[in-house]
């Protein structure tokens, strides 16, 4: 699985992508996000909840939604663009 | 046309892709720009950079086109947004959309624009003689948004 980062997100993970390999015990969104949180207290800070959005596949999406292996997400702060 | 590029564009090719898109049936076309301001966040910004997300913001923007052509008769859309560096007074986004009328022009370009600003995967860094800062979504921007949901 394919998770990218953007923006302060990828700055403060000082990482615009990672694989996660062995992806078989996620069924959601979330279980890969607990997942990420659980690397350190960088990653916990860094991503909370209620601070970031995603996306599956590049399509937004919450983080109840189903994800499978060879799945692209994308964690990223709220757009402000234009 | 839906682009996403570094350059800078030109509103004058725009305006004619727009014109010419249905001969004898656009009596209405609207365009809008948005430019770098020195002031955003924090004032004294010289410049801004701009980031996204190759493949998932050309998707966001046709599914937002689509939505707008399914709600007015609309004959088509120019959407080209810039990222990289920009500097104050550089042109960032435009948007503009040709139809028979003037009102489904206006909606057409406001609701565009309303959705690019809250679903496109875009983020924003001013750059100030003191440092970066990542601009904050408004809470405004969302309120615009749901309005269109509400109409």
């Amino acid at each position: 699985m394919n998770i990218l980062f953007f923006a302060s997100l990828r700055e403060r993970l000082q990482t615009g992508e990672i694989e996660l390999q062995d992806c078989r015990a996620f069924t959601r969104a979330r279980d890969v996000l607990e997942h990420l949180q659980a690397r350190g207290p960088d990653w916990q800070e860094a991503l909370q909840t209620g601070r970031i959005r995603l996306a599956i596949n590049q399509e937004l999406a919450n983080l109840d939604d189903p994800v499978k292996q060879g799945d692209e997400l994308a964690f990223f702060p709220p757009v402000t663009g234009g | 046309m839906i682009r996403i590029q570094s350059e800078d564009f030109d509103v004058a090719e725009s305006y004619a892709r727009l014109r010419q898109a249905a001969p004898g049936k656009t009596g209405a076309i609207a365009v809008f720009t948005g430019l770098v301001r020195d002031f955003g966040d924090l004032s004294g910004v010289e410049a801004i950079e701009l980031e996204h997300y190759p493949g998932m913001t050309e998707k966001t923007l046709q599914g937002i086109w689509q939505n707008a052509a399914q709600r007015w008769q609309l004959h088509t859309c120019e959407i080209i947004h810039r990222v990289g560096r920009l500097h104050c007074d550089d042109q960032i986004v435009l948007v503009g959309v040709a139809a028979e009328h003037r009102a489904e022009a206006f909606a057409g370009c406001s609701y565009i624009m309303d959705f690019l600003k809250t679903e496109a995967p875009f983020w924003k860094k001013e750059i100030h003689r003191e440092g970066e800062v990542w601009v904050e979504a408004k809470h405004s921007d969302e309120q615009r948004k749901q309005n269109w949901q509400s109409k």
